[in-house]
């Protein structure tokens, strides 16, 4: 097997290193915020300043995190409970479900390592399930971050909601999205307008792989509209619902597994509003078993822009 | 009934008790009379278990007076204003106990004790195991292994807070064998978390059976003396030796205190005392009236 060619990491922070730049800039102004850490190394070398006793490292215990982290927001405080994607969502997600969605506490669940962004480290690390486990909570936001920029953008937002929000950030630095509209969250950013078929996206692989195959279908004389769908529960059900409704077909395309994730929430969406097709691509229904990049392993999983190019012209022209 | 104790301890109506030999002298000691309001739980128990789903009798009848010294001696609460921000707070992590938590909750003026009468019916709040629309409940509990967890992080808001409120969580035995109860065990004493009391209610008993037949939890006192706690074992049913132990938190070093209470589960209930089946029970109405009149005759002196 030969492998995809690889380009070169980027600069740009990954979007957990910008939210824990924001952490940092915000523990000292708002004495609500509490980050809870489970060893995770993410703050190796930060200063919290005079905020530094609201800084708790309990330890490799995420289940005690999500409990601890629930009865710290019951008392008014608003605390960050950092670990692993992996762990947030299938470890302590009971933890979560119980403590935290149920009571519609304001913690903030930063789970790093998303997808397959944990690379090498394997398929305990990795995390493709999270969106469909954290989706289906009530009271849930479920976030997913991108870019450095729209990560910025969305972890700022995010803290004013009132309530529990899964915030799904990377463990690497990845390339800036195509400029597009400010990023709101809740709401489909819009990168293009189309015609021909939606390419809904989520997460930055994603995102650049819709980008990269509109350009190659526009091409070929197919028009797409790519949306860029950071907030994944509240759904922007009237963006994707509108841009459907001008393209007929559309194709997502997400960092997950298959089922449950993003693509299922938009087929179930869309399915009680229109009769269009919804193309689902996402990683295959088996665990990730050999070592690779980020990239390197969303390539050899196809999703990539060359598998959105063919189902939008087998689609489209079909 | 919520006038007469609404900030508890602080205007104790006796004079301090002789300071119990660990370290809280901070507190007074209240030495309330508590047969009346411990008999009228047990019926109430009782009551609930003969309505239309039965209930949780034997875990909840061996948990009335933990239950009872915490609200009516040690705690400092509001059952009229429940939220108050300096109050004590219990979790019962052994929510299966509900039944109990309701009957103590209605005793002590959280919400009328007709309201008991909703336990199990179509619609109520008040189902098997608490969740916070009933008044005086913290959290919702049921899935057992979560309260000492959740009990770190009522006390890491107490230290941020600079306050000496306490956090009492309250266990079943059987539920020791979750391991997530050791995983906070472990962490709430490398944080020192001193406020923090866990009470285990030590009925020795589970569904099919003992706890020393199916996963034997001793020696229980020396586990947690290994996890860095301090451990006071008392008569879970002797209020005064009870009250002495769960005003002994925090001490002078720092660590985290248990409590491990022995029980008789079911406990006032001769025909189910110390025994297993006792976990779960509807009452019909002859052993309704069966179960009152021995509790009835164990009041009488």
């Amino acid at each position: 097997m030969s492998a995809p060619a690889v380009p070169a990491p980027p600069k740009a922070p990954s979007s957990r290193e910008v939210y824990r730049d924001i952490l940092t800039e915000l523990m000292p102004r708002d004495e609500r915020v509490v980050c809870l850490d489970t060893d995770t190394g993410l703050f190796g070398g930060v200063d919290f300043g005079p905020a530094a006793g609201r800084y708790v490292n309990i330890g490799i215990a995420e289940h005690t995190l999500m409990g601890a982290a629930a009865g710290l927001a019951k008392q008014g405080r608003v605390p960050f409970a950092n670990t692993m994607a992996a762990f947030a969502s299938s470890r302590a997600i009971e933890a979560v479900k119980i403590n935290i969605a149920y009571n519609d506490l304001p913690v903030r669940i930063a789970a790093t390592h998303s997808g397959v962004s944990a690379g090498h480290l394997g398929a305990t690390h990795h995390s493709l399930e999270d969106i469909a486990a954290m989706r289906v909570l009530p009271n849930m936001t479920v976030v997913v971050a991108a870019d450095a920029a729209s990560t910025d953008s969305l972890v700022r937002q995010a803290l004013a909601l009132p309530g529990p929000v899964y915030l799904r950030l990377g463990r690497n630095a990845v390339p800036d999205l195509p400029a597009g509209p400010p990023v709101v969250l809740g709401q489909a950013q819009v990168l293009r307008q189309g015609t021909d078929v939606t390419i809904a996206a989520c997460g930055a692989y994603p995102v650049l792989s819709a980008w990269e195959a509109a350009e190659e279908l526009s091409g070929l004389g197919i028009d797409a509209t790519v949306l860029h769908v950071h907030t994944v529960k509240p759904l922007d059900t009237a963006t994707l619902a509108a841009a459907a409704g001008i393209t007929g077909t559309v194709i997502t395309v997400e960092e997950h597994w298959r089922a449950g994730g993003f693509g299922a929430a938009v087929a179930e969406a869309l399915t009680e509003l229109l009769p269009v097709r919804v193309h689902r691509l996402g990683m295959p229904d088996r665990f990730v078993s050999v070592s690779g990049s980020q990239r390197y392993l969303l390539d050899r999983a196809g999703v990539t822009a060359a598998a959105i190019v063919e189902r939008a012209t087998s689609s489209v022209k079909g | 009934m919520s006038s007469t104790f609404a900030v508890r301890g602080g205007q104790a109506p006796t004079a301090p008790a002789a300071a119990p030999a660990t370290g809280a002298e901070h507190r007074q000691t209240d030495r309330t009379d508590l047969t009346e309001v411990t008999a009228r739980i047990r019926e109430h128990v009782v009551t609930m278990c003969a309505g239309r789903e039965g209930g949780h009798v034997g875990g909840s009848m061996s948990l009335v007076e933990i239950l009872s010294v915490l609200y009516f001696r040690v705690m400092l609460v509001d059952p009229g204003f429940p939220a108050w921000p300096d109050r004590d707070v219990l979790l019962l992590s052994k929510g299966h106990g509900g039944i109990g938590l309701y009957a103590t909750l209605a005793e002590a003026g959280y919400f009328p004790v007709e309201r008991l009468a909703e336990y199990g019916e179509h619609g109520s709040p008040l189902m098997a195991h608490p969740n916070t629309e009933v008044p005086g409940v913290e959290m919702p509990t049921g899935s057992l292994g979560h309260g000492l967890a959740l009990g770190i992080g009522f006390a890491l808001a107490n230290r941020l807070d600079d306050t000496d409120r306490r956090t009492f969580v309250v266990m079943g035995d059987g539920e020791l064998q979750e391991g997530s109860v050791w995983e906070a065990a472990s962490v709430a004493a490398a944080h020192r978390l001193d406020g923090l009391v866990a009470v285990v209610d030590r009925n020795g008993l589970q569904i099919t059976g003992a706890t020393a037949e199916v996963n034997d939890l001793e020696p229980l006192a020396d586990r947690w003396r290994a996890f860095g706690w301090r451990v006071f074992e008392v008569d879970g049913h002797d209020v005064d030796a009870l009250t002495d132990a769960l005003s002994a938190a925090p001490g002078q070093d720092r660590r985290p205190t248990v409590v491990i209470a022995r029980t008789v589960k079911g406990k006032g209930l001769p025909m189910v005392e110390d025994q297993a089946r006792s976990h779960y029970a509807k009452l019909g109405g002859r052993q309704h009236r069966l179960a009152l009149e021995a509790l009835r005759k164990a009041r009488r002196p």
